[in-house]
This record gives C-alpha cells, structure tokens and sequence, in this order.
C-alpha cells in the first residue's frame, strides 16, 4: 500500500494547479441561485474553458476526445478544483458523467460523433428522465410508455426529478416499450431532444428553496427510432452500464467541502458564547466534532482505497456503497451540531450579523437529499446485505 | 498511489490468517477463560515463531504489522500482543516470545494492569517517558471476574518510578503505535462478528425463514460492515503514515482517527453480533458475547475514543 503519488501523478497535479490559478479569476461573478440561463451559461463557459485546456472529460477515452486520465488523476482533478473553489460542473453533470460515458461504450458512430463533441465542448445540455412518480426505489417499473409508429416512437407519460429539465437540449431516457415481459426485460434508453412537441417541463420546488428540479409530462411525443441507444428492450442494461464509469470520484467535491465546513465550525464555535463563555469550552461539543472529523478524514483515505479498486479493476466495488451510506449520515450529524451551536441564528438561510449561517443552515437542508439520491440509504442497505454478505433476498 | 495491498502484503496477511485459523481456534483461545485467563506459553512462543512481535525488527513495516494484528483480532487471540511488539525494539526475549511484556498506563479511577501473572516485564509509559517495572514488585489486586475472562486484570496501587527505558518523544511514538496497532485488534474484531452475525442471519428460521431475509437485519449487518469497511480505509491509512508513504503531516492526529474508528466500530459490531444472535446471543455459549467484551477492553488501550475525540478537537 502506498499512499504517495507517482512523479507522473505529480506533475498533473502541478500543471493543473498552474492552469486553474490563470483560469479562475477569467470567470465571471456566479449568478444568483434561480437564474437558470445565467447558470447554464455560466457552468458552459467554465466547460468551454476546460476543453480548450484539454481537461474536458477528464475520464472519457482520449479517442472520443477526452483526457483518458486514470482514477487517480481524476481524484486530483477534483481535489485540486475543489481546494482552488473552480466552478463545480453543474449543468454538464448528466452529460460529462452520465449520457456521455453511456453513448460511448453503447451508442452508433454516428450519435458518437453528433453528440460527444458538442458535450465536450460545453455546446450541449444533457437532463435525466429515469425516474418517475411510481417508480423511485424499484426503477426498473417504471411506466413511461414508447409505442413504435413506423419510424418513430410515441411517448407518453411522467418523468420527476429531472435536474435542469428546463434547461437542457437533450434527455436519456428509460421508456416503457414492453409491458408483457419481465419489467427490466422491456425498457429502452432513447436520446430525447428537449422541446419536442406534447413535452412540457415544470419546475420542482425543492425543500431548498431551488428550482433545479422538473418533472417532465409526455403527450404523445414521437422521437425518431434513430434515437435509440442499443437494442429495443435492452435499456436496462444500457443504463446499467453507465454506473460501471463511477471510480470512486463521485463524492470528492463534496467531501472536501465537508472537512472545510466541519474546520470552520471549530472556528465558530471559538467565535460564539454560550453564558458568557465560548462554545468552544463545552467538552461534548468539542467530542463530537472531533469524532466527526476524524470520521471525515476517514472517509477520505476510503476513497483513496475506492479510486485505487478502480485503478486497479476498473470497478469500485462494495466501498461504494459504504463510502454513500457513512457520508450521508455524518454528514447530516455534522449540519444538526452546526444547527445546534447557532441555535437561533440558524432560523435564518441568509447570514445573521456577521455569522457564517447560509454555509450551515443551506447545508444542512441539502444533507437531508443525501439519504435519499441516487439510492436511499435503506436501498443502500439493501444492496450491501445482499450482493456483498449474499443474504437471501426478501421477495 | 495505490491503497490497495500488493502481492506481498496479501501473502503474508494470508500467510498469518492461515496459521492462526490452524492453531488458534476459538475453542484453543478460549481454553484457560474459567482457570483465570493465564497465557499458554507455547502457544504464545508460536506466536513469535511466526514473527508478530518482531515483524518491525525484520525489515517489515507498519504496514504487514496492523495486517498481522487485525488477523490476530479476527481470531480473539488474547494476551499483552501490542506491549510485548512494541517492547520488543528494546527488550531482549520480547520478540522471540520467551518474555511476556505487559504495559501500565497510569489511569483515573483506577490503575490496571492486564495479564499480570504471565508477565515476565512492564513498561510504564508516562508522558516523560518510557519505563521499566519487576512485574513481581507490584501490589496488587486481581479481580475473581475480568469483563473479558480471557483479559485477566489487576488494580495498581502505588506504581513505582522504574527503570527509564525511553524518554518524551519515544513515549509518544509508543503510544501512537499502540494505538494504531490496537485499532488493527478492533478492526478484526468487526470482521469476526460480522462473520459470525452473518452466519447466524442466514441459519436460524424465525416466521418460517432465515431471519437474514428481513431487511431489519439486513440492515443491521449492512451497517456492521459499513463500519468496519470505514474503519479498514482508518487504520491501513494511519499505518501507512508511519511507515512515511503517506501525505499526513501529524502522525499522533492520523493515529488517533484510527482508534477512534475502530474503537466506536468495534463496540459497535460486538453488540449488534449480540442484537442479532436474540436470546442466544445473551448466552455463554456463543462467542458474540466474546467479541463484545474484547472490544470494551481494547477501547480502553491508550486512551479510549472519546479521549481521542476530544484531543482530536483540540488539535484543529
């Protein structure tokens, strides 16, 4: 086991480190929260930048345009934005991460070379339509149906949490196009331009306060049979695919965040009196915010061990699931200690006075959706009893 | 960067866990548990035959070392292992296993020390230093019945100056190796009540099927092995620090998230191999119990995890 990095490793680093020092002070103010097209304007202009650099999808394979960095140099490419607080990648989430790695290994020459670029190059938006109403946890039942009419399929149905539905130029999409088989047996992944018409996309409030969300409605919608990624009825598996691009990188951003957050509230709590005194005096808050930042750093020598298993087998494995199952809840205990230590400042999202409260109060909203996204920690459960310590399935 | 083991690390890892499962099944280990916890001392020379005292003065690391402790967790094997490792950088006979070393921590409200009647050393780790204790020249008093019956322990009273074996600095690198090692005893422990939980979840039949098949149990396994996973990244981290192949720029502080890790995991695993286990697992019999009662002593071992927490605290 070593935990130093190459001369090659190094020198990434290095000259990542110089580029994003000349890169950053080029971007303009970030807009406001809710301003989508500023935002999407925004995250494609820092893509752009990226791309003309040549770090512009980082781990796709550099015959599709992409740097073909190792798990290893991704996590420095993450570790170094998040220290030098580059723009995140926001709107080009579904595309550089998820659409993108998808049409890769499973998509014809010819959507290959329409669509890679354009996500490259920051042209195109991509959004998700995977999950809907009745079908979150158990997705593979999901009900969105495709009826194929010639050339085209019809789509018509309901698509939710949709991120920058309002916002994006195409959607990967699962779609129902066969009800009489096994529910995996009968899903198909379909590239959807966005504005077709009988679309229509609404925002969804979240508990934030944000707009990121849509739900998208489908009223008959035909989108050209030409659109299909893989075979008819062989979606789920296409879809499936998409998860083995994770390489243990996927929370780095927001783990780093994390350990800074959990640094400052040792600050604030030195800051802020309680009977006169420093909350800092208090022995049991001082345990628990050193138990949690111990069980941060923790969790970041895990992901050193989930970005090596990648290297090394191209897949994460087990600690996957482990690294999103303790984040989620640390992370949450770490927003109730910072709740707590601001007591009645923390009635209000927006700073108090000179408090910090916006970093702590929003982040601890947030932390609430990371039980829940991509996997509720009960399925999470679910899937580390039965596919690591291969316990009997409850059907 | 790989945090992965290699292909050596691996075989002696495999090499160890092999040995022990041979020569130290739980029914050998668990042996003298009603005669008062006294250590076999053939077996313990065994022990050293295969190099678990003196891997750090044969060319090997930290490293191989936490990967041999946490198999000697995984198989409950008791006695003073982490002092006598430790002592063997300056005691003659501690690591070929013709001596025993045990270790005194002078402690609030009381002062024990384990294993007192197979010692053959103690060292006294103070924070000015290291030193040296006759065994045979302390008072004191041995409780009829340990926690852990395979940890016998004895209260101190008056604990004498010693012999200076090592000063400030090297009392504190002792500890922090301690720690580390101590926390590979607890990540062991984890995986052996997992082990054992899970083989009881997919067994026993309650409502006409193996109760593994609730998620309610599900999840209580699932939360085990989160745990001891987390915990595994904490300790091969900390150790790979002290061997000087990692980034961390305090070792005491990397130390210590190991030992707080492991020694919340391993409390935590014990008990809920117990949960698991029902009425069972509140007998005698099963070995939950065993892994339970392991896991609240190693906790104690310089310094438990909420001393560790706070000093953690105050080091940001």
């Amino acid at each position: 086991m070593d935990l130093q990095f190459t001369e090659q490793e190094n020198s990434f680093r290095h000259d990542l480190r110089d580029w994003l020092a000349t890169a950053i002070p080029l971007m303009p103010a970030e807009p406001e929260r809710n301003d989508w097209a500023a935002r999407r304007a925004y995250d494609t202009t820092w893509q752009r930048m990226l791309f003309d650099a040549g770090y512009a999808g980082i781990n796709w394979p550099k015959e599709f345009g992409g740097l073909g960095a190792s798990p290893t140099e991704h996590l420095i490419f993450l570790e170094e934005s998040e220290r030098a607080r580059a723009p995140y990648v926001g709107h080009n989430f579904v595309g550089l991460l998820h659409a993108g790695p998808t049409l890769v290994t499973e998509a014809s020459p010819e959507q290959k070379a329409f669509h890679l670029p354009a996500i490259l190059r920051g042209d195109h938006v991509w959004c998700q339509g995977f999950s809907e109403p009745g079908a979150g946890s158990d997705l593979a039942s999901l009900s969105c149906r495709a009826i194929r009419d010639g050339d085209d399929y019809v789509i018509t149905g309901q698509k939710i949490w949709t991120s920058f539905g309002h916002n994006a130029d195409y959607c990967e999409m699962l779609v129902r196009t066969d009800t009489d088989v096994p529910k995996h047996r009968g899903i198909t992944w379909l590239i959807v331009p966005m504005g077709l018409d009988g679309m229509d996309v609404r925002p969804l409030r979240t508990m934030e306060g944000s707009t990121e969300f849509c739900e998208v409605f489908f009223d008959e919608v035909r989108v050209p049979v030409a659109n299909r990624v893989g075979a008819e009825n062989d979606g789920w598996r296409v879809a499936m695919v998409t998860l083995s691009f994770e390489r243990g990188t996927a929370f780095v951003s927001e783990l780093l965040q994390s350990v800074e957050l959990a640094h400052d509230l040792a600050a604030l709590a030195k800051k802020i009196t309680r009977n006169g005194v420093p909350a800092w005096e208090d022995a049991g808050l001082r345990r628990d915010l050193g138990r949690m930042c111990a069980e941060l750093d923790a969790l970041w020598a895990l992901t050193k061990r989930n970005v090596s298993q990648a290297q090394r087998t191209g897949l994460v494995g087990p600690g996957g699931n482990v690294f999103k199952l303790s984040y989620a809840e640390l992370r949450q205990r770490l927003g109730d200690l910072a709740m707590h230590l601001l007591d009645r400042a923390s009635l209000s999202i927006d700073d108090v006075g000179d408090l910090p409260t916006h970093a702590h109060v929003h982040g601890r909203i947030h932390a609430l959706s990371l039980g829940i996204a991509a996997g509720t920690s009960q399925v999470q459960r679910n899937i580390v009893a039965e596919r690591i310590l291969g316990l009997p399935k409850d059907r | 960067m790989d945090f992965e083991l290699d292909d050596d690390e691996r075989a002696l890892q495999d090499g160890i866990r092999s040995f022990l499962t041979g020569r130290f099944p739980i029914d050998t280990v668990r042996a003298n548990e009603e005669t008062g916890g006294a250590l076999d001392r053939p077996l313990w020379k065994e022990l050293a035959d295969v190099g678990v005292f003196s891997l750090r003065r044969d060319g090997f690391g930290m490293v191989e070392s936490v990967l041999a402790f946490e198999e000697l967790g995984r198989t409950l094997v008791a006695g003073p292992l982490v002092a006598t490792h430790l002592a063997a950088s300056f005691i003659d006979g501690a690591g070929d296993g013709s001596r025993v070393v045990g270790i005194i921590e002078p402690s609030e409200p009381v002062t024990i020390v384990e294993h007192h009647a197979s010692l053959d050393d103690v060292v006294l780790v103070r924070d000015d230093g290291l030193f040296l204790l006759d065994p045979a020249a302390l008072t004191v008093k041995t409780s009829a019945h340990p926690l852990d019956p395979l940890t016998p322990v004895s209260t101190v009273a008056d604990v004498p100056d010693g012999v200076r074996v090592g000063d400030a600095e090297e009392a504190i690198a002792f500890r922090r190796d301690g720690m580390v090692l101590t926390g590979a005893l607890q990540l062991g422990l984890c995986l052996a009540s997992i082990e054992l939980a899970r083989a009881y979840a997919m067994e026993r039949e309650q409502f006409g099927r193996p109760i593994g098949s609730f998620q309610a149990v599900k999840h209580m396994l699932a939360d085990m092995l989160t745990r001891a996973e987390v915990t595994r990244a904490a300790v091969y981290s900390a150790a790979v620090n002290i061997d000087g192949r990692g980034d961390s720029t305090d070792l005491v502080q990397t130390a210590r998230m190991a030992k707080i890790l492991a020694g919340d995991s391993a409390v935590f695993c014990g008990k809920t191999c117990i949960q698991v286990h029902g009425g069972m697992g509140f007998t005698w019999e099963v070995h939950a119990q065993r892994y339970w009662k392991r896991a609240c002593v190693l906790d104690t071992h310089f310094g438990n995890s909420d001393h560790h927490a706070e000093a953690f605290a105050n080091a940001l």
